[in-house]
């Protein structure tokens, strides 16, 4: 055990051996991981000089640092003192003007390519960089100083992944996402308005733990927080798959907690584990609590998700010639690449034709996957039936498509068949 | 005259940069400039009216859910819709426990640091401390050995070669006071109060679903709804199976006990820590109760409607007061107000000089292309993003001292009583009040009130539920086909940092114009056409600097104020140049 390492520093708190070994299970139920690996995740923290961190706040409402402050476990004072050395915060630092941007180059200088750099806030082009100014300068300049000398850098909230709220139609600060300040490639997306600071501390923890940020889809998402649509893990999916729906806010069905998919969740659209980790130490979660999902962790959310009280309109802008019940079946199939793409301005061209490919695709991967895994396809194919029974489009517009298409990639994914997920795909795209 | 820059002014809300013209040992001049600008309302010019406040809410992380709250009552108020009684005691809530949990948290962690020396603590001799705390009030957290542990923790930070929040801190500063012990505690308490807050905030998980962020609000009311209360139908099919939930559904009455629970613990937090530790720095600093004065005149909008439907009585009420006369509360009349950027990056199509009303103000953003990096904001004539927000044409000071002083004026027994407490356990007069120690004295009172009062909407809301009155939203306006084709609204009301308005204009069903005047577009606001400061740049004037390398002293009087430059720069004007593009977004509606 490292005397300067954090489990000492945890003892020191006066953390018991007992409380150390549940934290280790919590974050690897957090990251999806068999509970086998709460041991090596223990060894790992036990062992790990405090991790530096270096946080910029750029074109932002600060929620993303607001959210890291209400993390469970490790707390964010033990993430301070103990876990990590946030080396700079500017909305913790004591030191004020120069002397804090000392405390940022000194960090740098002292452990290149040695620390994390996280960004919270869009980054502003327009008037040359004046609509965000720290100490003076550009924020893109000091973003991009501080993320070329990161082991890697963490974009956290939906700004900094695609410039967020700034950035939606209409805004005219050229408010754009980090991706393309962070020279180095190294870059993980946390988004999300804001995120979830769980998924954070989750995140720091599976570095600490394998040495290696956790696997991601081609967003840079993390996929043990965005791999699955928060449809499939809602509490309120048991009624979505019987018809049950809240029709008007404070109907009886919202009072029996009904599925909100009529009232515009976005839930079938949005891969977050809001409906796992929720917030508030698992207190609630919005679908919990009675709003429908916005799709916050969405590329181009503010934009793409629409209104939030309706349901996503037969075309999607960006992709003229989809539809709604085909974007599920996109997303689950890994055509979200596309969506992607397209907001990280790669401007891919999507035909049709690959829509339609990589529905026959996942629909063929779900015949495999269930030959190849067995039971775990069956269960979750079935709901479309009663769903189709239950009458009155009880599903909701092109729902029981989407339910058999997300059975079908959910199959896939337990089959562990990428190719068989990507299919289809223009290879352009791919 | 040596010219002081300080950028960025860390632990305040957004980018804030301040200057200062220090001669003999004091600030002459100063200028607060805002770096920051978002142009959040012309993003919401053509969404769905009933969007609005999803993207309002995004101009303040750290004041979550206060402009969500103002967005959605602007709203209301322009489509004439009375929301039902519940929805009004959850929102009350929502914005009380947000205000004092800001209030807490600023004092130990964004205000904390320029008080209290942590190095000093080191030195700090826990027994002695533990006796200081036992004095200073019942809190049970107070033995030598938990604050040994304390001591020992923060050691290891700030003695090891990696010092995080600690690096590079003014101390051992001069304008330091406090005795080793005195530090001791307050960091200590630092560090239960960031334990304290993640925990108190659950009542923001649980009846906003999210935190940050809450997403519950609804244009008519809220989105929660009580558990079902009548006869379940009979079930004729085999139901899937509904996940079991551990954690209590908000209105349920488990989940009600919860929330009590919580904000029992905030009131012990309150009034045994935060209030005692405010006592302590008004007794160890009293020189700064003179210091900071500001402009001198305040503004408080009032908040917290004690009734239904229009014009309610406000818990905490609306009201100016001007020219040093705390009892006599004047009328505070939101068209009034007027703007004018001849200092800010905007330009005015009528001269810049000109003070606009919100309603009919513009916003066309002009950066005046300084040289970049900025070096100094010397001879520029615009320096800030925000503009320069005026009552009849006076600057005035918003926030907590104002409404405490609206509030005694207007006779509010709560603030009065607690007032008069507070004075006497500080040994100060009312006169003194305006300055850098009253505006402390001010949250430390406004959290021990409305924590009271959260419990009070809380159990109003009980009892409605018990006893029938189950409504939380009123739908009979939720379609917009429902509403007239154009309609102007506003609402007026108070976030933690200050006065908080929203002015919309709908039509079609969309959003026309959308305009923010928010507390720190008040407090932080530049100088106006006649030359007037601003509230913070008049409270900086004669503040003394006693080591210009380290300006610990422009730091207090800036924080007192616990500026949020992010949130002030956010000015929208509905009748800004150019027609109206309506936009077809994915949203538009499919039904």
């Amino acid at each position: 055990m490292r005397e300067d390492g954090l489990y000492a520093a945890l003892v020191r708190r006066g953390m018991s051996r007992r409380s150390f070994l549940q934290f280790s299970t919590a974050m690897a139920a957090a990251l999806a991981l068999p509970a086998t690996y709460s041991p090596r995740i223990a060894a790992a923290v036990t062992n790990a000089p405090r991790l530096p961190v270096i946080w910029i706040r750029a074109q932002g409402c600060g929620g993303n640092t607001e959210a890291l402050t209400r993390a469970s476990d490790p707390t964010i004072a033990s993430l301070m003192l103990e876990t990590l050395s946030i080396e700079y915060h500017d909305a913790f630092l004591s030191a004020t003007g120069a002397s804090a941007d000392q405390v940022r180059t000194n960090a740098m200088a002292r452990y290149p390519n040695g620390y994390f750099a996280v960004v919270e806030g869009a980054i502003p082009t327009g008037a040359g960089g004046a609509y965000c100014l720290v100490g003076g300068r550009p924020v893109a300049d000091v973003v991009r100083e501080v993320c070329d000398g990161a082991l890697a850098t963490l974009a956290v909230g939906s700004c900094a992944f695609d410039g967020g709220a700034a950035a939606a139609s209409g805004g005219q600060t050229g408010a754009g996402g980090v991706r393309s300040l962070v020279g180095n490639g190294k870059l993980m997306t946390l988004p999300g308005c804001p995120l979830n600071g769980e998924n954070l501390v989750a995140t720091l923890v599976h570095y600490i733990t394998f040495n290696e940020l956790p696997p991601a889809d081609p967003m840079g998402r993390p996929l043990f927080a965005y791999g699955d649509l928060v449809h499939n893990k809602c509490e309120r999916r048991p009624f979505f798959e019987f018809g049950e729906f809240a029709l008007a806010w404070g109907d009886e069905g919202a009072q029996k907690g009904w599925c909100l998919y009529k009232l515009g969740c976005k839930g079938p659209e949005t891969m977050a584990n809001c409906p796992t980790v929720r917030y508030g130490e698992g207190v609630s979660w919005n679908v919990r609590a009675g709003h429908g999902c916005v799709g916050c962790t969405m590329p181009d959310f503010w934009d793409a998700m629409g209104t939030a009280y309706d349901r996503l309109p037969p075309v999607i802008p960006f992709l003229p010639n989809v539809t709604v019940d085909q974007i599920g079946v996109a997303m689950v199939a890994g055509i979200g690449v596309v969506a992607g793409a397209h907001a990280v301005g790669m401007g891919v061209r999507f035909k049709r034709r690959a829509v339609l490919e990589g529905r026959a695709a996942a629909a063929g991967a779900a015949a495999a996957g269930s030959a190849a895994a067995g039971s775990a396809a069956g269960p979750a194919a079935e709901p479309a039936a009663p769903a189709a029974e239950a009458g009155e489009g009880a599903a909701g517009e092109g729902a029981d498509d989407f339910i058999a298409a997300a059975a079908a990639a959910e199959a896939a994914r337990e089959a562990g068949d990428d190719d068989q997920l990507t299919a289809g795909i223009d290879p352009e795209v791919r | 005259m040596a010219r002081l820059v300080i950028d960025p002014v860390t632990r305040a809300g957004g980018h804030l940069r301040i200057e200062a013209d220090v001669s003999s040992g004091a600030v002459a001049e100063a200028w607060a400039s805002a770096t920051m600008f978002r142009d959040l309302e012309t993003v919401l010019r053509g969404r769905d009216a009933r969007d609005a406040w999803l993207l309002a809410e995004r101009i303040c992380g750290t004041c979550t859910s206060v402009h969500a709250l103002a967005s959605v009552r602007a709203v209301e108020n322009a489509l004439g819709i009375d929301i039902p009684t519940n929805a009004r005691l959850i929102r009350n809530v929502l914005a009380a426990t947000q205000l004092v949990r800001d209030h807490v948290l600023g004092f130990y962690l964004t205000q904390g640091p320029d008080w209290v020396d942590a190095k000093s603590a080191l030195k700090a001799d826990p027994a002695a401390t533990s006796r200081l705390a036992g004095e200073a009030s019942a809190w049970p957290r107070s033995g030598s050995e938990y604050l040994k542990g304390v001591r020992d923790r923060l050691a290891a930070v700030i003695e090891s070669d990696q010092p995080g929040m600690f690096a590079n801190g003014p101390w051992g500063h001069p304008a330091y006071h406090l005795t080793p012990e005195q530090n001791l505690l307050l960091l200590a308490h630092l560090l239960e109060a960031l334990d304290w807050q993640r925990s108190f905030m659950r009542i923001h998980a649980l009846l906003g679903g999210k935190d940050p962020h809450p997403q519950t609000y609804l244009v008519g009311g809220m989105a929660l709804a009580p558990p079902w209360g009548g006869p379940n139908p009979s079930v004729t099919r085999e139901h899937p199976q509904v996940p079991e939930h551990e954690a209590p559904v908000a209105l349920s009455e488990a989940g009600i006990e919860m929330i009590d629970g919580l904000l029992t613990e905030a009131l012990a937090f309150v009034e045994q820590v935060f209030v005692p530790d405010v006592r302590l720095l008004a007794t160890a600093y009293p020189e700064w109760a003179a210091l900071g004065t500001g402009a001198g005149d305040y503004l408080a909008w009032g908040d917290y409607p004690q009734k239904d439907g229009k014009d309610p009585v406000l818990f905490l009420p609306r009201g100016r007061v001007t020219d040093g006369n705390f009892n006599r509360g004047l009328e505070a009349d939101p068209d009034r107000v007027a703007e004018t950027v001849t200092h800010a990056w905007y330009t005015y199509s009528g001269g810049d000089e000109a003070l606009l009303r919100p309603a009919e103000g513009e916003t066309v953003p002009a950066w005046s292309g300084l040289p970049l990096p900025l070096d100094t904001l010397e001879g520029a004539a615009k320096y800030t993003w925000i503009k320069a927000a005026r009552y009849d044409g006076k600057p005035m000071e918003t926030g907590p001292l104002a409404r405490v002083l609206v509030g005694a004026a207007n006779g509010q027994s709560e603030i009065r009583l607690g007032l008069d407490k507070l004075l006497r356990e500080t040994g100060l007069g009312v006169e003194t009040l305006p300055g850098v120690l009253g505006r402390m004295l001010a949250r430390a009172l406004e959290a021990q009130v409305l924590v009271r009062q959260a419990d009070a909407w809380l159990w109003e809301l009980k009892t409605n539920l018990a006893t029938g009155d189950v409504a939380v939203t009123d739908t009979s306006f939720w379609d917009p086909a429902s509403w007239p084709s154009e309609a102007e609204g506003r609402s007026i009301g108070e976030g933690p940092r200050g006065a908080v308005g929203h002015w919309v204009r709908i039509r079609d069903g969309m959003i026309d114009g959308y305009q923010v005047v928010d507390g720190s577009t008040w407090n932080t606001s530049p100088r106006d056409a006649m030359g007037g400061r601003g509230p913070i740049e008049a409270a900086l004037v004669g503040t003394p600097v006693a080591d210009p390398t380290r300006p610990l002293e422009i730091q207090r009087v800036v924080h007192s104020f616990a500026p949020c430059a992010g949130c002030a720069a956010h000015l929208f004007d509905p009748r800004a140049a150019g027609p109206l593009e309506i936009r077809v977004r994915a949203g538009e509606r499919t039904r």
